[in-house]
């Protein structure tokens, strides 16, 4: 079997996936990879289906040592990363052999990067995922002396790489209507939408404070409205009327006002601004909410064929000899999904 | 005050890009609590390709979609002949429930804020307790963390807004009080509502093969004990700290 032993972990790394959808009766939200675009990302460095796990590190990464041979690929927020001391690329796909040491370190911007193994990482299902779900009792954080099992891996192919546009500093994030929002008065719904906000520092995987300066954004009767449905993206007033957008792991139900939704394709862009990050809500109509969220779910489709090899300079290249440079060549085009020699 | 006060209910509202919410009432009652559970259960006998759950809340039940398989209107006309089939106000509990008698400290350092919320209600501590743990509620929805109750209702004088601030923390098994309801904690967790009572329930149990203790419906009795005997039967049942459970004949 390969995979990765874990030699050192940053304290917030954990098994992650798309999670558990289906439990919200249960009080169990679907929870998954904080930016689950990283996790698509991964999946088309490494020709495999996006519902594989893969490792989630908040902030720092940790130092792991290669079981076997196997691939990796590295995305969401860039950490530095090396192999027995080389660096490696960050959106690219790798391949490390049995022995080798990788060491990653901090975020460079952002918050959560992940590194994914060829076939996934194959520990127990719990509920039909792999991911922890820490606020909701389910799983545990990697530590020192974990090992992560490699699934089976029916491809080959590493040295691929992705463009990736900017997730990790702030920006603008679309928001919806909802049905509590209602609740806020016309003139604090414009107001929501003008004010210019930093990522606060209460941030995890529940969900992301958002500070301004000026008063707060507070609902009519805010304290005794009868508890409701949550989903991610609901960006939720608490009793002095700050804002939080509560992500994937956040509660079911609560009973603090939310002022509207975020997009879900907005989210990745919430979980990974890194603190003080500047940020403001855009109102959209549902209709062009549905718009933009079924482009981005069509760019997300196309992000394997957009895997393309890494460009390198021979100079760098300290192995040289041991590449394969004409025998076995792989058109840059080449669509892994559509030929099916990987499969 | 907006849609909440001025629709007729039941009403349909969107919940985001990918959810609609049936509500069938804005203020916590016994039919309109029994509406959102039987209509949930009729849902779930008919469901529309693209739905990927639903859940009901203390007087809604949500339909999660993906607008890509199933629009929006298409939907809502669906769960708009559903409301129109019967009289969901009327329809009975589910089938299936069971009676909780969980032993239950109130106030000392186990539960600090028992004599804030006594206060609050216009009681001495004494008469809270008496209040609080003579009063039979039920499961009204399971909702905020995994297997966690909303219960309810309690009295009038129980209608306590919730704090304006957050409590950082309350400890698994912590009952806390806000709006006519009680709230069981599976697991420790910052919180709005006040925290009356500490039980040794231990809601969620992950490592067994029925991980779920409550099932909406269920009714519970959070009984006095003294804290000495509560911390013995914490001690003995590290499971539910001491409750006893039996069917409820339907």
């Amino acid at each position: 079997m390969s995979g990765l032993k874990v030699l050192s972990a940053g304290p917030l790394m954990s098994v992650q996936d798309m999670g558990r959808p289906g439990l919200l009766e249960r009080g169990i939200s679907q929870g998954g990879a904080a930016d689950v675009l990283a996790l698509a990302e991964g999946a088309g460095l490494l020709s495999q289906g996006a519902g594989l796990a893969a490792l989630e590190m908040g902030g720092i990464g940790g130092t792991f040592e290669a079981v076997g041979t196997l691939r990796i690929a590295l995305t969401g927020a860039p950490m530095t990363a090396t192999l027995d001391g080389v660096a490696l690329t960050w959106n690219a796909s790798h391949l490390v052999e049995a022995g080798q040491k990788l060491v990653i370190g901090a975020a460079r911007r952002g918050v959560y990067g992940y590194l994914h193994l060829g076939g996934g990482i194959d520990t127990d299902r719990f509920l039909g995922s792999r991911a922890a779900h820490l606020t909701g009792g389910i799983g545990q954080a990697v530590t020192e002396g974990d090992l992560l099992p490699a699934g089976q891996d029916a491809q080959r192919e590493t040295g691929l790489g992705l463009e990736v546009e900017d997730r990790f500093s702030g920006g603008a994030l679309r928001i919806v209507k909802s049905f509590q929002s209602s609740l806020f008065a016309d003139d604090v719904l414009a107001r929501f939408g003008d004010t210019q906000f930093n990522r606060g520092v209460r941030a995890n995987r529940m969900g992301v404070e958002m500070v301004s300066d000026g008063e707060g954004f507070s609902a009519a009767g805010q304290l005794n409205i009868l508890s409701e449905v949550i989903v991610p993206g609901d960006v939720q007033m608490t009793g002095d009327g700050k804002p939080f957008v509560l992500l994937r792991e956040c509660q079911t139900t609560g009973g603090y006002p939310r002022i509207g939704t975020v997009l879900p394709c907005d989210l990745a862009r919430v979980a990974q601004s890194g603190n003080g990050a500047a940020l403001q809500f855009e109102w959209v109509s549902l209709e062009d909410g549905l718009a933009i969220q079924a482009k981005h779910d069509a760019f997300v489709k196309s992000l394997p064929g957009q895997c393309q090899p890494l460009i390198r300079d021979p100079l760098d290249m300290a192995d040289l000899l041991s590449y394969q440079l004409v025998g076995g060549a792989v058109s840059a085009n080449a669509d892994p999904f559509e030929s099916g020699e990987n499969t | 005050m907006g849609v909440q006060e001025s629709s007729n209910f039941p009403v349909i509202r969107t919940v985001g890009l990918q959810g609609l919410l049936v509500t069938f009432a804005d203020k916590l009652s016994e039919p309109s609590n029994r509406a959102a559970l039987a209509f949930q259960g009729a849902l779930e006998q008919r469901l529309m390709t693209g739905v990927i759950e639903t859940s009901t809340s203390l007087a809604s039940v949500f339909v999660r979609f993906d607008p890509s398989e199933l629009s929006h209107d298409v939907l809502r006309e669906q769960l708009q002949g559903l409301l129109a089939d019967r009289d969901w106000y009327a329809a009975p509990l589910p089938e299936g429930r069971r009676f909780w008698r969980v032993p239950t400290v109130y106030g000392t350092d186990l539960a600090p804020q028992l004599a804030e919320a006594a206060d609050a209600a216009g009681m001495t501590e004494a008469q809270a307790i008496d209040s609080l743990g003579s009063a039979r509620v039920r499961v009204l929805t399971i909702g905020f963390a995994a297997s966690q109750p909303y219960l309810g209702t309690l009295g009038e004088e129980w209608d306590l807004p919730r704090q304006t601030e957050l409590t950082p923390m309350v400890p698994q098994g912590a009952l806390v009080q806000a709006i006519r309801q009680f709230v069981l904690f599976t697991a420790p967790a910052p919180t709005g509502w006040r925290h009356v009572g500490q039980t040794g329930m231990r809601l969620f149990r992950p490592e067994m093969e029925h991980p779920f203790a409550l099932r909406a419906g269920d009714e519970l009795i959070f009984e006095p004990v003294a804290r000495a005997d509560f911390l013995r039967l914490r001690e003995g049942d590290p499971l539910n700290g001491g409750a006893s459970v039996s069917e409820i004949a339907s």
